[in-house]
């Protein structure tokens, strides 16, 4: 065998790996459908508004629904306590204050 | 066209040959590279896939989330006010929330307590969240109590513990009755946490917002479009601060795929000096080293990527899980589903691949134009 068959047989494995990704990803979506649609159907039921990730404050807990001055709670200078708070973002309405609902808007 | 294919197939042997001459320096590069690609691969698969999830989720959640204001804070809403934002135009549908955190001192963590709309367990039972059920090694039955912040302690028989698949959004969940709730935390009569709000005409949801915004200045209104939103940016913040983590191995990868491209060793001119003066085109030597390139980075590439993927959906991204994930004392057990984005990958293989393909060619093709006894002198 020629290395150069070597080196194509090697590439080609290395393509029907990588597009097999793609066809394992759409079984294991096939097959977490179920557990989807029952946690839609959760979020639906509660009025749930967040994902469970971080649990340790109430502005981690739910992040879209925290108030503006949350995370700067005890004084406006505080420090931030958790170490979420260093690595999820502010809420969107927080630093992009014209995306706000009532923000500068009129009512029509 | 059958000749253009023998040739080119002699050029790969050639160029697969001279590789082989610097086995240990061309393997340790493709390990390398390999490892970079699969880094990459691996936060960019997994914040996508956790993206996509909370997305698909969250779509189902309230259309507007009605919160009342003072002094900057969350505050409860009195008796008198849902009835106000009910008579704003375009409302359809308008219900009080009740939920609250109650900070249990034996797991250390916090728990979200709250009272479903329908199908709410009966007084003096509770449902509880995997996670809860977990960390408390609570099964159906049970009983359990938790001391209120009025310092009296309140018993609960767990009626149902919510299903493992909904572990993501309701891990550290305990559903119970209205009347449990408010005594539970001493609630007062008529008030609630805050208003979920249905809008008949989805087209609307904004325009509602600002009427009640306007017509109740202490209302904070938060659209189903906002939270989604946060979402994005939640993990966008979080991918930007492990590419920033892994921006030193990028650059060090930089230095070390540019230091092998553009400095060529006095080996490497002496071949192309040997290749020129036996006969070689100057176009020969280039497709020779554009083959060597290409197969290197393409060889990294599916490497790269093909592992990344198998570490992220089958292994959970168990290298990364702290940095990606975070963490909390309750932190919810799931398995994500994996959503390859195409423009991803794409991008991914333009910025790993072309750059180093392209960085291989310049200087050879320096040494190509130069005359053979020359290069093979100096």
């Amino acid at each position: 065998m020629r290395p150069v068959d070597r080196a194509i047989a090697v590439l080609v494995a290395g393509i029907g790996a990588f597009a097999l990704c793609f066809v394992d990803a759409a079984r294991l979506r096939a097959t977490a459908g179920p557990d989807e649609v029952e946690r839609t159907r959760l979020v639906a039921r509660l009025r749930l508004t967040d994902l469970a990730l971080f649990t340790e404050a109430r502005y981690t807990r739910h992040p879209s629904q925290a108030d503006l001055h949350s995370a700067f709670q005890d004084h406006p200078l505080a420090l931030e306590h958790f170490p979420t708070g260093s690595l999820i973002a502010p809420p969107g309405g927080l630093t992009d204050p014209s995306l706000r609902v009532g923000a500068g808007g009129k009512a029509p | 066209m059958k000749l253009w294919l023998a040739k080119q197939r002699y050029l790969i042997d050639f160029t697969l040959a001279s590789l082989a001459r610097r086995k240990t320096r061309n393997l340790g590069l493709l390990a390398v590279y390999t490892v970079l690609v699969f880094m990459l691969s691996s936060v960019t698969l997994y914040t996508h896939a956790l993206r996509q999830e909370a997305a698909r989720v969250l779509t189902a959640s309230p259309e507007v989330i009605v919160q009342r204001m003072v002094a900057g804070r969350h505050d409860l809403i009195p008796p008198g006010y849902i009835e106000k934002v009910g008579r704003i135009r375009g409302v359809q549908k308008i219900e009080g929330r009740l939920w609250g955190y109650y900070y249990d001192a034996v797991t250390k963590a916090n728990y979200t307590f709250m009272v479903p709309a329908e199908n709410a367990p009966v007084a003096g039972e509770i449902v509880v969240g995997p996670a809860l059920e977990r960390s408390r090694g609570l099964a159906k039955n049970n009983g359990i109590s938790f001391r209120s912040y009025s310092g009296k302690l309140h018993s609960f028989i767990v009626a149902d513990v919510l299903p493992q698949a909904s572990e993501l959004i309701s891990a550290d969940l305990v559903l119970m009755s209205e009347a449990s709730f408010r005594a539970f935390f001493d609630y007062p009569v008529g008030h609630y946490t805050d208003i979920a709000l249905s809008v008949a005409n989805p087209q609307e949801v904004r325009n509602v917002a600002l009427k009640l915004a306007a017509a109740l200045p202490d209302a904070r209104p938060i659209l189903r479009d906002e939270v989604l939103r946060t979402y994005a940016s939640i993990y966008d913040w979080r991918e930007g601060i492990v590419l920033a983590l892994l921006s030193a191995a990028i650059l060090a990868f930089g230095i070390l795929a540019w230091e092998k491209a553009s400095g060529l060793s006095a080996e490497e001119k002496r071949e192309i000096g040997i290749l020129k003066a036996i006969g070689w085109e100057t176009g020969d030597v280039i497709k020779m080293k554009f083959w060597e390139g290409l197969l290197i980075s393409l060889t990294a590439f599916l490497a790269g990527f093909v592992a990344a993927y198998v570490h992220v959906f089958h292994f959970a991204a168990a290298l990364f899980e702290p940095v990606l994930k975070g963490w909390a004392v309750l932190y919810p057990r799931f398995q994500l589903t994996p959503h390859i984005d195409g423009l991803q990958v794409a991008t991914l293989f333009f910025f790993t691949v072309v750059p180093y393909a392209a960085a291989v060619l310049v200087p050879i093709w320096k040494a190509a134009i130069t005359d053979p006894d020359s290069v093979m002198r100096s």
